[in-house]
């Protein structure tokens, strides 16, 4: 029987959520035995692959980056899973959504509020283009199952995972979908 | 003092004929979700979270303004109502900017308790993420806008349990907000008596004490809850 195909994806978030993720502690052992790990900010693997079973996307959705890849996860990927507030809510990465236009953001993060060197990052092909607002994954593409969380913690993420492991997709339910 | 007797949830049960729906679930054991009902003050119907189905009518009515009455049949918990509940819940966080994750009252919010009791996984709807303004010009109270859904607990705790009136509501539709006296900054009410009920009352993160960081804010309802008893119990007319 070939192994499930699992990736993480990063977007834009804090990596808490992978931190949370590697809380999982010795369980990851018995992860290891079902899955082959494809892609993920774990693995040095450059190209998002085809054929995903299960995919935990962490972090909203801020720049065209994170549109881009977001789009081919979707296209590759049997099962997203929305993993963490970023992804689920915006969150924190949204909080500049009230600032306004991509341009009243960094006018207030790298002039405003910085201490020296004051000068808006511009780097075309290396520092990618704002988008005007941030989005929360389901926004922007259809997301199967949600796992919220600011991180969600370790027994909220295998609580998730297993029945996706047993081919079942099960939304979580009662304090397993508290944000925050 | 006359009673009635009415259905709620197919369970048959009396009710004395001043008491709202609302309270006659309570007394019956039946939970109904409310948001800005506070126990002790009037009730204004703001939320909709209450609203229930009663038999010979289409109309939703809301359980904590309406009154009991002979033969009613009342239904609190239909598919149709835990759907529109869910709704209302995703309303109110698609509206404000709730960001659980950092607010003062993580873990301590009704609002995050609804979302949870609603099965609310995520909003669907789109998240308005509204400019809205945090007043800190109080010694020892912050209101942050952005945590606000509008219940008016505050108002109405000001009003009649301090008797006060330093808050009220400005503005319509998404531009409303509560404000302090004529809409001026907290620090200088003039009505204001810094008694801290408005804290006590809120729901969110909205209204919290200075000082406090993330889930730090837990609201104190005992003493709340031992003035609005008193006056009801009539414990201090000698």
């Amino acid at each position: 029987m070939n192994k499930l195909k699992l990736a993480t994806v990063w977007l834009g978030g804090c990596s808490g959520c992978h931190m949370s993720f590697l809380d999982l502690d010795e369980w990851l052992f018995d992860l290891a035995t079902q899955v082959d790990l494809v892609y993920s900010p774990f693995a040095d693997i450059k190209e998002y692959p085809e054929g995903v079973d299960v995919v935990l996307v962490e972090g909203a959705v801020a720049n065209e980056d994170n549109l881009e890849l977001i789009k081919k996860v979707r296209d590759r990927s049997s099962i997203l899973v929305s993993f963490g507030d970023c992804a689920v809510t915006g969150n924190v990465t949204a909080m500049r959504n009230p600032l306004g236009d991509t341009e009243s953001v960094l006018q207030r993060c790298y002039m405003e509020a910085a201490d020296i060197q004051n000068q808006i990052p511009h780097e075309p092909g290396i520092v990618p283009t704002l988008l005007e607002t941030v989005q929360p994954v389901h926004a922007m593409v259809p997301v199967d199952v949600y796992l919220p969380g600011c991180p969600p913690d370790a027994n909220r993420i295998r609580a998730a995972l297993e029945p996706l492991l047993a081919g079942a997709t099960l939304n979580l339910t009662g304090e397993q979908i508290r944000f925050g | 003092m006359a009673v009635k007797t009415l259905t709620i949830n197919d369970r048959l049960i009396s009710a004395r004929e001043s008491q709202t729906i609302l309270d006659a679930a309570k007394d019956a054991g039946i939970p109904i979700p409310t948001l800005c009902h506070l126990e002790g003050v009037s009730d204004v119907g703001a939320c909709r979270l209450c609203l229930v189905e009663i038999a010979g009518s289409n109309k939703l009515q809301p359980a904590c303004v309406t009154k009991v009455a002979e033969g009613m049949e009342i239904q609190t918990n239909s598919d149709r109502l835990q759907k529109y509940r869910r709704t209302i819940i995703e309303l109110l966080f698609a509206e404000g900017n709730h960001i659980c994750s950092v607010c003062v009252s993580n873990g301590n919010c009704e609002l995050q308790n609804l979302a949870v009791e609603m099965g609310m996984d995520h909003v669907s709807l789109a998240y308005q993420f509204p400019q809205r303004k945090v007043d800190l010009s109080h010694d020892r109270f912050g209101i942050d806008h952005n945590r606000c859904v509008l219940c008016t607990r505050c108002v109405r705790v000001c009003d009649e349990i301090e008797g006060a009136h330093t808050w009220d509501m400005a503005g319509r539709g998404h531009n409303s907000h509560v404000i302090t006296d004529l809409n001026q900054p907290w620090g200088n009410s003039n009505s204001c008596t810094s008694c801290g009920k408005c804290m006590m009352a809120c729901p969110t993160g909205a209204i919290f004490a200075q000082g406090s960081t993330v889930g730090e804010m837990i609201k104190e309802r005992s003493k709340l809850e031992f003035i609005t008893t008193a006056r009801k119990n009539r414990e201090w007319l000698f």
